[in-house]
């Protein structure tokens, strides 16, 4: 081995400590990076070979009823690939053990077995027999909600009919990977299930023999979607046929959607910031590790080692330590993407994983952090080199010290001696200590990220079940309702107070712009379910006209006094024209809101309503189930809490635990630039300290030199990240907006004192790691050299 | 500039030649003149020693000469290839082929070995001598394996010899290479260069403040004020060992 790569290994073991400080930023970055992209990109894979392997339609219609002659007329709009008509149809379960109202939406599949499409992958058990008209197959979710296993049965009201059904199988479709019941906006496995039967049994008991009620078709390639749309909604238009749709629509594909599109902002921004972070740090700490070497530069150059070969020796050593970390982050990274998606596989419930890391990822995280070390180093060893070597050897000139803005203004005789050192050194230093501050307060940033996503959640959980929704429960009825209906309810015993409301299903459409979506006609002044305006005012809904969510009106591209066309997808299906009446601020859906009174008036009917609002004395709360589930009108219930409860069981966790992971990273990070700060600054001033020493400072005073400067930048940078952090958070925020969400800019006091806490560790751990260094500094070698 | 030999081919023997050669050096506020001027003739295998006081411009003029520095006006060869314009590259080249330099302070590479840190240059050199020779040359054969940190200062700075000797330069730049020492090392260190100057008849000029040591030159060149103010030749040299300060 050559002398000068002998060198660069000793030096590197020398360094170890900073050299694994450092590594572990870039091993954070980098493991972000693979671990977030490969999420994503093993999620989407998963799903399309899943859509494939099942084969997931492309086009879903719903209907009142149609005979089964339709079929081929359906089969014969061209561009028409399969088609798959069936019967699909609400019913109220009852399992055993469980009081609160539970929702099942049956799907028929062929007598036959498997459908042509959206076919069943079974987790266990098997399909049933179209002989039998009493089993029954669960969705997994459902089953493992309940621990309901093949061979376990369920009591189920079929259109006002009591049967027990039989489990003979488990399974998991394509189609209902997001299972959402009516009126909730999370899914709840407990309380909403999908199962399917036989097409023959089940057509029985809906009085479907010989019809259908919903189609869905695959499309050949060179189908076009539109046209192919539109002939179905006009062969379905005589049988009640409701609003056909794409696979873009259909709403277990939009959520996904939805969610993979937030997933993706987190998977790219998230491993960007940090990465961006960590190469940035990188560029500090590899510039400042060089500039430490001046002297050695120098020499080198003395005898004729070329600036390039200068150059090059300090790469090799930068880019070891950048390859260490970048093995560590693909090994990591790697580790916790598979984890991650496992989580993700195990909450979508896909039945397969295929995950794998793309050459392009794990190239991509390397380069990156190469790249920027060697800007860093580059620029380091050419500033270093820049100087004549004989410039370089000669001790540097008195550093031109001054006082200070503090002791100018008069505050001198307030500071000790050393004191003035630390102001004077950081003062002298502007750059250098900026830069420091600028690496401490990224950290500081980059750790806030993850609370961020847990405050954002908490707040927008609590405006909307707690200002938006003050109801315990949810109670929407099969058809639209007289609403007389009420009464019924508030009869119940233990019910308080009861708001109703209309629901109706309409197409919003502005110029070419159009969205489906559902008008809540609330009561005016309602208490129980209230809108709210920007400021989380309870907003009177004027007696005319429409109020729109705002992000609702940018995509339709409507403003206040715009006149909006309302095509109604429920009875006469009447088109209406509208008065966009004012905006509402709101973090979750897409929704529309009328007056309630105005609504019926403009469907040209009476007092109709869709659902219930109602509060109840809790401990009646199982009474009230019991007997909403004997009521063969009321479709749904969702309980306001549940409704709390499952969404932190589900979606929340697989944020959090995302959130989780970064937050450790960011620890990482933060630790690796405080301790690396430290560090370089006792190299760059160990001379300066020991002399001081030898003049008789104690240890106690030296360190309070070195730490009293790297305390004073830690303070300063602390609430520098703040405001980093507050930016950072802001732009996910702005680029977290889905058509399910709105993520809103709020960080709790707790999520500042956490990243503030977590950087002030890593600062006294590096403090006390620095503090036994400087009392070991060599006092004699001080005397014999020069400065 | 090829190194075809340990003694660089001049016609008339002259190795270094300077003609006004003007250092001035900004130092923000002030200007200061380190050199004003130095005419200049060194000859193929002479012990040259520049005496000065701190100051006087020593130090300048031989970073000059050896490449590490360049002058601000004035001209200055090298066996007649011309060093003041030579760009950084040609200057590197120069230092890696002809020029050894020994330091006040040493500037070993603390991380290396005795025998690596003068490997460190013999590995780039045209054609050096083995590492264990040149640390014979200078009595460190026994401390071939020892860290700088493990040398006392006398034995770091024949180190430093043994290094600027190990790839045969032309010639041998020494800055002060007793400065740091007592007396007893300080003469050890000088023995070693003598013996180097009489041995491999490289060219070698040391400067220093220490006036004593100005009976080893063949000889002297007196500096003041950042001009040469006389020069004196020595009938007789005194071997090292008879120097006493």
């Amino acid at each position: 081995m050559r002398a000068i790569e002998k060198k660069l290994f000793r030096e590197l073991w020398q360094m170890k400590g900073q050299a694994l400080a450092i590594a572990l930023v870039i091993t954070s970055g980098v493991a972000t990076f693979v671990m977030s992209l490969t999420t994503l990109d093993s999620l989407l894979i998963t799903q399309s070979t899943y859509y494939r392997n099942y084969h997931f339609a492309d086009v879903f219609a719903s209907l009142k009823r149609a005979p089964d002659e339709l079929r081929s007329r359906i089969a014969a709009i061209p561009g028409v690939d399969q088609v798959e008509t069936r019967v699909v149809g609400m019913a109220n379960i009852d399992v055993e053990g469980f009081d609160e109202p539970v929702v099942g939406q049956f799907t028929s599949i062929s007598d036959a077995g498997q459908p042509l499409l959206n076919q069943l992958y079974i987790k266990s058990g098997r399909l049933v027999d179209a002989g039998r008209d009493d089993e029954v197959v669960l969705s997994d979710t459902f089953a493992g909600a309940h621990g309901l296993r093949p061979g376990d049965r369920i009591s189920a009201v079929i259109n006002g009919r009591g049967r027990t059904l039989r489990v003979v199988g488990l399974a998991l479709s394509p189609e209902y990977i997001y299972q959402v019941g009516p009126g909730a906006l999370f899914p709840d496995d407990k309380r909403f299930g999908v199962m399917w039967m036989a097409r023959t049994p089940l057509g029985t008991a809906f009085d479907m023999d010989g019809a259908f009620n919903d189609v869905v078709l695959s499309l050949s390639a060179d189908a076009n979607l539109e046209v192919v749309l539109e002939r179905l909604d006009n062969l379905l238009k005589p049988y009640g046929g409701l609003d056909a749709i794409g696979r873009e629509d259909q709403l277990s594909h939009d959520y996904l959607s939805e969610e993979f599109r937030m997933l993706k902002t987190l998977a790219t921004l998230f491993p960007m910031i940090f990465l961006g972070v960590a190469a940035f740090l990188l560029n500090v700490v590899v510039s400042r590790l060089i500039g430490t070497q001046r002297e050695i530069i120098a020499a080198l150059k003395a005898f004729g080692y070329s600036n390039t070969s200068v150059g090059v020796h300090y790469l090799k050593l930068v880019l070891l330590i950048v390859a260490a970390g970048v093995v560590g982050g693909l090994i990591a990274g790697a580790w916790l993407g598979r984890g991650m998606s496992e989580i993700y596989v195990e909450f979508y419930r896909f039945p397969f994983l295929m995950y794998e890391i793309g050459p392009e990822i794990a190239l991509a995280g390397a380069l990156i952090s190469a790249i920027a070390a060697t800007v860093g180093t580059l620029h380091a060893v050419r500033k270093a080199a820049q100087l004549p070597p004989a410039e370089a050897m000669r001790p540097e000139p008195p550093a031109r010290y001054r006082e200070t803005l503090v002791e100018r203004v008069g505050l001198k005789r307030f500071l000790s001696q050393p004191s003035r050192m630390i102001a004077r050194h950081i003062e002298r230093q502007p750059m250098k200590s900026t830069l420091t501050v600028i690496g401490i307060a990224f950290s500081c940033a980059i750790m806030m990220l993850g609370s961020f996503q847990e405050d954002a959640i908490d707040f927008m959980m609590d405006v909307q079940y707690g200002l938006a929704s003050r109801e315990d429960m949810t109670i929407s009825f099969v058809e639209p309702t007289s609403k007389r209906a009420v009464y019924d309810l508030l009869s119940l015993g233990g019910a308080h107070d009861a708001e109703v409301y209309r629901l109706v299903p309409a197409r919003l459409r502005f110029g070419h712009r159009s969205r489906r979506t559902a008008i809540q006609g609330l009561e005016a002044e309602g208490e129980l379910r209230r809108v709210l305006d920007a400021r989380l005012q309870p907003l009177d809904l004027p007696l005319n006209g429409i109020v729109l969510t705002d992000r609702l009106a940018e995509i339709l591209e409507v403003q206040p006094g715009d006149l909006l066309t309302v095509e109604v997808l429920e009875g006469s299906r009447p088109t209406l024209q509208v008065p966009v009446a004012g905006l509402v601020n709101e973090f979750v859906g897409l929704s529309a809101y009328m007056h309630r009174s105005t609504l019926n008036r403009l469907m040209r009917e009476g007092e109709t309503i869709s659902g219930v609002y109602l509060t109840a004395d809790s401990q009646y709360h199982s009474e009230i189930y019991r007997e909403l589930k004997k009521m063969p009108r009321v479709a749904g219930t969702v309980v306001r809490m549940n409704a709390v409860k499952s969404f932190y069981e589900t979606f929340a966790e697989t944020v959090l635990v995302f959130a989780f992971i970064n937050t450790l990273l960011a620890g990482t990070v933060a630790f690796g630039v405080v301790y690396n700060s430290a560090r370089i600054a006792v190299a760059e001033r160990g001379r300066e300290l020991a002399s001081l020493r030898v003049l008789g400072f104690s240890r106690g005073e030296i360190s309070y030199i070195m730490l009293g400067e790297l305390g004073l930048l830690t303070l300063i940078a602390i609430p520098t990240g703040f405001v980093i952090g507050r930016g950072l958070c802001g732009y996910i925020a702005n680029n977290l907006q889905t058509d399910l969400y709105r993520v809103p800019l709020v960080l709790e006091p707790t999520t500042y004192a956490f990243a503030a806490t977590v950087v002030l560790v890593a600062a006294i751990l590096s403090g006390l790691i620095v503090r036994r260094r400087l009392d070991h500094l060599d006092l004699i070698a001080v005397l014999k050299t020069k400065e | 500039m090829r190194n075809d030999s340990a003694q660089a081919p001049s016609t008339d023997g002259i190795v270094f030649q300077t003609r006004g050669l003007t250092k001035v050096y900004d130092m923000g506020q002030v200007q200061v003149h380190a050199l004003r001027g130095v005419d200049l003739d060194l000859y193929s295998g002479e012990l040259v020693v520049l005496l000065g006081a701190s100051g006087s411009g020593k130090s300048t003029l031989l970073n000059i000469l050896g490449g590490l520095d360049t002058a601000t006006s004035g001209a200055v060869s090298y066996c007649g290839h011309d060093l003041t314009t030579a760009g950084d590259k040609e200057l590197t080249q120069y230092r890696r082929e002809h020029v050894g330099f020994v330091f006040q302070f040493y500037n070993l590479i603390p991380s290396l070995t005795a025998r690596e840190n003068v490997a460190i240059v013999t590995e780039i050199a045209t054609n050096p001598m083995q590492p264990d020779a040149a640390l014979g040359l200078v009595d460190l054969s026994d401390r071939l394996d020892h860290f700088p940190a493990q040398l006392s200062g006398g034995e770091q700075q024949r180190v430093a010899i043994a290094r600027a000797i190990a790839k045969q330069p032309a010639v041998l730049l020494c800055d002060e290479p007793t400065g740091a020492l007592d007396s007893t090392t300080g003469i050890k260190v000088l023995e070693a260069l003598e013996r180097v100057n009489r041995e491999l008849g490289t060219t070698t000029v040391l400067i220093t403040h220490n006036a004593a040591i100005a009976d080893m030159a063949d000889r002297v060149l007196f500096l003041g004020d950042g001009a040469i103010t006389r020069i004196e030749r020595n009938t007789k040299k005194k071997p090292p060992t008879e120097l006493t300060w």
